[in-house]
């Protein structure tokens, strides 16, 4: 059963245009997009230098949005990279400011890349002075908005090391309009040696993990570059690189020396501590007029979130409009999960928009900052959610709550030259997950004392710098202690926030801790939530990998005040930021009420339809079991049933008979509501008859071989078979169709066993189940034996009595005319002949005669009175006679008279006439139907 | 309301031939049904057996959630959840390709679908029933699974919290909430692969094409999602959310991409299945 070639072809259409389809989708979606700027590389020679005098070139590009000319000016952004970047690292982020309309300079900074100079860390005189003829450079520009002249729109945006630049930039250039400083530091030198008591940066403990990556890829970023240049046959201030000091790199010698000084030692000296600040935006805080968008991450252990404090206080304190927003990222955390960098970019652009564009409203003072609340399971990162709160509430939070931590005085040993040392945070490991995984944070025993709180009762939402007291006794007078905050749950896991410590050293201390003082520290500013049931602890201890502690061994004692103190927590209540991902929730809500809608109006529509077909009867066909008009079935272009009229009436044994591929099959098909017709009516008991009609209920069919469930027995499958047709049991008759199966015991058996007759009876018995009043059997004697044929002749006749009727196919003449009461014969899709089997395969007037000499007999006979034609066959022996009411004795009388010697006489019948003259016209059938 | 019963036999109601409970007999009579749920029950305790061979030995990675396998002999919550994760990926989605791929395609390779239409059956309730009795036995071998898991490994590693390194650990009553959270999801992302095995079952007369085709694509999908340049388009692929269960490990658990899972999954089996109903009513059954 092959289907017909159009429908291949159709389906081959189909499929390929899916295909198209889905390809042009990929295509489109991943074909790149017009980008909608321009950019222009540029070396730009700068003077700067304390006298301004000191020329260096500065690798540059600029992003120039599609539009912007001379006519139809567009504001700037100077776009500052981190440490160790150049101008390549902040294209991305280019991209998408210069996609809102800003032109966008970005440029290698001093020292770094293919820029020339050294290496001055946001010197006033340097790296700031060629950001302010970077500024020049832009007012310049005929594209670029003014606002007087040789006074660009010109915001500034950078991230770290691009972040100092752009706070030390507004404070020292008043033509700076906005400032977007990220993840960078108020005090250089603070932030490097910091001191969590109040002690200054001559005091501090220095980060020298930190401290050495950053100088590592100063000095390394120089000679690599140094490399490059050699290697790409050169760059133009070869010669500056040649001169690179291996000990320093590009770093200025100042700073180099400085670095050395204090890596040495672990101890700042005035000097460096002096020379760190002039790089320091605290200097120049009370002359920012520029609008400050703060942004600082809470998992950022170089520069944390005390930092953007101190700035936001110093820009705040002049009047100048600041907004801090904290994210879940940093230098240890990267850029945060997207939900974050969705905000702070949003953020962003409201607050340039505003500022430097002028356009869209004032962005609101509010705070907002954002904490972990899990792991996304699909990209591997954390997920978190965002808060709000009216104003900047600065580290100690709106509210603040105390939890008491107890312990007894320990005693705690300083390792001798730092190590073995604590793990609290992995520097460098950046944009990983070194700050939140437990397993990381590790306190050795006998370097740390410990002091915990009851379990909490409800949960805590600390956002902000606790505070705690303690006190510590040191044979040598001072000691080195790191301050952790630990969460703890009820299965002891230990949590430190970001892996965030305050290192303290504490002087002048006694020799035995009944004397010492409390001192207050101040933990690192933190956005975590203690859950219900977790304690909290407080870890003080000895040594820390990522900072430099004394190299004499010593033994502490360390204690809280009174063995208990009370740990102070700033919590910021905060309103959630809802998150852009709950609309997901309302969109699968909605589709949900969608689909229940869809199903309901689909489910409305199809009995509506099914209410206006027409149920009503054909009174003509009423009692008539089947009448068929006009039936055509057409596959593609093949028509396989064409005009095919016909009726079954009760009482009736109907054959319809037909060589193989005359459309048997099909017309049955359509009884059967398996195919639609083409054209043309069925009607069953005048019930319309279309695929589903109830009226097919009172059908019982065996079309195109048995089917059944190869697994079950037989028995099993005929009550399988009528469980299906949700009538009651006992309408079945089932012992009767077992009877008329006649398998016997084999009735038990699977009927992947049985022979092809034994499907076949099985077939006819669950065409018989539950008496149907028509019954429509296809060849139904196909692979019967002989006796098992005659009985089932039998059994059709019986059938049809009681009012019933059974069509019957066949490619047997012999089969239709000993089964059936009338017959319908169809070839090549429409009917030949029809009509009672008596009447059709009753005598004909024909009768062919076998003679000795055919010309003579046909001679002799034409000259017969009434017999009006003789046809010779082939055969030159064979005759035949249309008598035409001669008697056939009178016939072979006269040609025996004649002398024609005849061999046989055999009657025709006007069945066969008709069915020979088909098969004999094309024995090869007109297709497989 | 038309009298559906015109010229019908008695007692015979279109909206009772071919009841659930038939189907399901139906279903259940075929060796493979049998085999498949059976495959459920064994695979836990099969598993079961594997972990009393465990030294301990190496590392298993898979990044946060490798856990998943050290911790699974933590407690019968965890040997449940490790069950579904070893399974997820391919044993429940062929499982849910032979229920719904094989049911109408079988029919028609046998010949007995002509007769169910000849009874007649009404083409859309045939496909309804064939689709709600599929789903079924779907839904039973997933239960199937979780539930011999959580029986045998509370028997043997005892009632204990939910673990994982992602959060903190689950009580067991939360935790088991989690575990049927888990179970839904899976249950929904698996749909697709219902919809598109149904959808080929009645597109073809060869139940392996429309098993193998259902599963195969599946594959191929979760092939195309591994290729991160194809960016936001992998959004859009069936399988892309198909792990997105993990989230409810976390504390506080994860909806979102639950939630986006769950759109598509609705989305795409919807689709399925109405072209599956579409085509099959419209379609003339040669077979």
């Amino acid at each position: 059963m092959s289907p017909p070639l159009s429908r291949t072809r159709r389906r081959l259409l189909a499929g390929g245009a899916v295909l198209l389809v889905l390809a042009g989708a990929l295509t489109w979606a991943v074909w790149p997009d017009d980008p909608g700027y321009r950019t222009q590389d540029a070396r730009i020679a700068v003077r700067s230098g304390p006298g301004g005098d000191e020329s260096v070139e500065l690798d540059t590009r600029l992003f120039l949005p599609d539009g912007a000319s001379a006519t139809d000016k567009v504001p700037a952004v100077l776009l500052a990279h981190g440490f160790g970047g150049t101008k390549e690292s902040t294209y991305s982020d280019a991209e998408e400011l210069a996609g809102i309309g800003y032109a966008v300079l970005t440029w290698t900074a001093r020292g770094f890349g293919r820029s020339g100079g050294q290496i001055h860390l946001d010197n006033p005189d340097y790296e700031v002075r060629d950001a302010q003829r970077l500024v020049d450079w832009l007012a310049a520009r005929p594209e670029i908005r003014t606002d007087a002249p040789g006074d660009p729109r010109v915001g500034v945006v950078g991230s770290s090391y691009g972040g100092g630049l752009a706070l030390m930039l507004a404070g020292q250039d008043q033509r700076i309009d906005a400032a977007v400083p990220m993840a960078t530091w108020n005090d250089l030198a603070g932030a490097f040696l910091p001191e969590s008591t109040g002690q200054g940066a001559v005091d501090g403990v220095f980060k020298k993990t930190w401290a050495g990556l950053f100088f590592g890829n100063g000095a390394g970023a120089g000679l690599g570059a140094l490399g490059d240049a050699v290697a790409g046959g050169g760059a133009p201030d070869l010669g500056a690189l040649v001169g690179a000091d291996p000990a320093c790199g590009r770093f200025a010698a100042d700073v180099c020396a400085a670095y050395q000084r204090i890596a040495t030692t672990g101890r700042a000296d005035q000097a460096a501590v002096d020379l760190l600040r002039r790089s320091s935006p605290a200097t120049v805080l009370d002359r920012i007029k520029a609008p400050t968008l703060l942004v600082q991450g809470t998992a950022d252990t170089l520069f944390p979130l005390s930092e953007a404090d101190a700035n936001a206080r110093g820009i705040a304190a002049t009047g100048t409009p600041v907004r801090v927003a904290w994210f879940t990222g940093g230098h240890d955390g990267g850029d945060g999960p997207q939900s974050d960098r969705d905000r702070i970019k949003f953020l962003m652009a409201q607050w340039l928009d505003h500022y430097v564009k002028g356009t869209g409203p004032a962005p609101a003072d509010s705070f907002t900052w954002s904490r972990i609340t899990g792991f996304n399971a699909l990209d591997r990162g954390v997920v978190t959610s965002g808060y709000s709160d009216p104003a900047y509430p600065g580290l100690g939070g709106t509210q603040t709550s105390t939890v008491t931590v107890t312990g007894p005085a320990q005693t705690v040993a300083n390792p001798p030259a730092g190590n073995p040392a604590a793990i609290s945070s992995l520097p460098g490991a950046g944009g990983g997950l070194s700050s939140f995984v437990n397993g990381v944070v590790t306190d050795l025993p006998g370097q740390h004392a410990r002091f915990t709180s009851t379990p909490l009762d409800r949960p805590l939402d600390i956002v902000g710098a606790p505070t705690v007291r303690i006190r510590a006794a040191s044979p040598t007078g001072e000691a080195v202690l790191f301050v952790k905050l630990y969460d703890v749950d009820p299965a002891g896991v230990a949590t430190l926030s970001s892996g965030l410590v305050a290192p303290v050293r504490l002087t002048g201390l006694p020799a035995e801790i009944s004397a010492a003082q409390p001192v207050s520290v101040t933990l690192p500013a933190i956005v975590h939530r203690v859950e219900a049931g977790h304690t909290l602890r407080i870890a003080v201890a000895t040594s820390d990998q990522a900072f430099a502690t004394p190299a004499q061994p010593a033994v502490y004692t360390v204690a809280v005040p009174d063995d208990a103190t009370a740990v102070t927590l700033p919590t910021v209540p905060g309103e959630p930021i809802a998150s852009p991902q709950v609309i997901w929730r309302y969109v699968l809500v909605g589709l949900l009420v969608a689909i229940a809608v869809g199903l309901v109006v689909v489910v409305l529509v199809v009995r509506r339809r099914r209410g206006r077909h027409d149920t009503s009867v054909h009174p003509e066909y009423a009692d008539l079991p089947l009448r068929v008009d006009g039936l055509r079935k057409v596959y593609g272009d093949f028509v396989a049933v064409d005009r095919v009229d016909f009726e079954v009436r009760r009482g009736q044994v109907v054959g319809l008979l037909g060589p193989n591929g005359a459309g048997k099959t099909t017309t049955l098909r359509v009884l059967m509501g398996m195919t639609k017709p083409t054209a043309g009516q069925v009607h069953v008991f005048g019930h319309p008859l279309v695929p589903g009609s109830p009226v097919l209920s009172r059908i019982g069919a065996l079309v195109e071989g048995p089917g059944f469930l190869p697994h079950l027995s037989g028995l099993a499958n005929l009550r399988a078979y009528w469980a299906a047709t949700g009538r009651p049991e006992e309408d079945a008759q089932m012992e009767r169709a077992l009877e008329i199966a006649g398998l016997g015991e084999s009735v038990h058996r699977r009927v992947k066993t049985y022979s092809h007759g034994m499907r076949q009876r099985l077939a006819i018995a669950q065409a018989m189940l539950g008496l149907p009043e028509l019954l429509v059997l296809d060849e139904p004697t196909d692979g019967l034996d002989p006796p098992q044929i005659a009985e089932m002749r039998r059994v059709l006749r019986r059938y049809a009595t009681d009012g019933r009727a059974v069509l019957v196919s066949s490619h047997l003449l012999a089969e239709v005319e000993q089964t059936c009461t009338h017959v319908v014969v169809v070839n090549k899709g429409g009917i030949v002949a029809s009509g009672p089997v008596d009447e059709i395969v009753g005598e004909s007037p024909s009768v062919q005669i076998e003679v000795s000499d055919a010309g003579a007999a046909a001679g002799v006979l034409g000259r017969l009175a009434g017999v009006r034609s003789v046809a010779v066959d082939g055969d030159p022996r064979q005759l035949v006679v249309d008598t035409n009411g001669t008697a056939r004795s009178e016939v072979v009388a006269e040609l025996v008279r004649a002398g024609i010697g005849v061999e046989r006489v055999v009657p025709r019948r006007r069945l066969e006439d008709a069915f020979l003259a088909l098969v004999g016209e094309s024995s090869s059938g007109s297709g497989d139907r | 309301m038309t009298d559906l019963r015109a010229g019908a036999a008695a007692n015979y109601r279109a909206a009772r031939t071919l009841p659930i409970r038939a189907e399901w007999r139906r279903q259940w009579s075929r060796a493979r049904t049998r085999w498949a749920l059976g495959l459920m029950f064994l695979l836990p305790l099969i598993i079961l057996v594997a972990f009393q061979f465990d030294n301990g030995g190496d590392d298993n990675g898979g990044g946060e959630f490798g856990s998943l396998i050290d911790m699974a002999t933590s407690g019968g919550l965890n040997f449940t959840l490790f069950c579904l994760y070893v399974s997820a990926t391919f044993l429940l989605v062929v499982a849910v390709a032979l229920f719904c791929g094989d049911t109408v395609a079988s029919e028609a390779q046998w010949g007995s679908l002509r007769y169910l239409l000849a009874v007649p059956v009404p083409r859309a309730r045939l496909v309804a029933v064939k689709l709600i009795v599929a789903l079924g036995y779907s839904g039973l071998a997933l239960l199937t699974l979780a539930g011999t898991a959580l029986a045998v490994g509370t028997a043997r590693y005892g009632w204990e919290p939910l673990r994982s390194t992602v959060a903190n650990e689950i009580a067991p009553g939360p935790g088991l909430v989690r575990l049927l959270g888990i179970l839904g999801y899976l249950a929904v992302v698996l749909l697709v692969v219902a919809g598109l095995a149904f959808l080929l079952s009645v597109s073809t007369d060869a139940p392996l094409g429309a098993v193998g085709g259902a599963v195969l694509l599946w594959i191929l999908s979760s092939i195309l999602d591994q290729i991160t340049a194809l960016g936001a388009v992998r959004n859009l692929l069936p399988t892309h959310y198909s792990t997105a269960w993990l989230g409810l490990l976390s504390t506080p658990a994860q909806y979102d991409d639950i939630v986006k899972g769950a759109i598509s999954a609705v989305v795409y089996a919807t689709l399925f299945w109405s072209l599956a109903f579409w085509r099959f009513t419209r379609k003339d059954v040669t077979s």
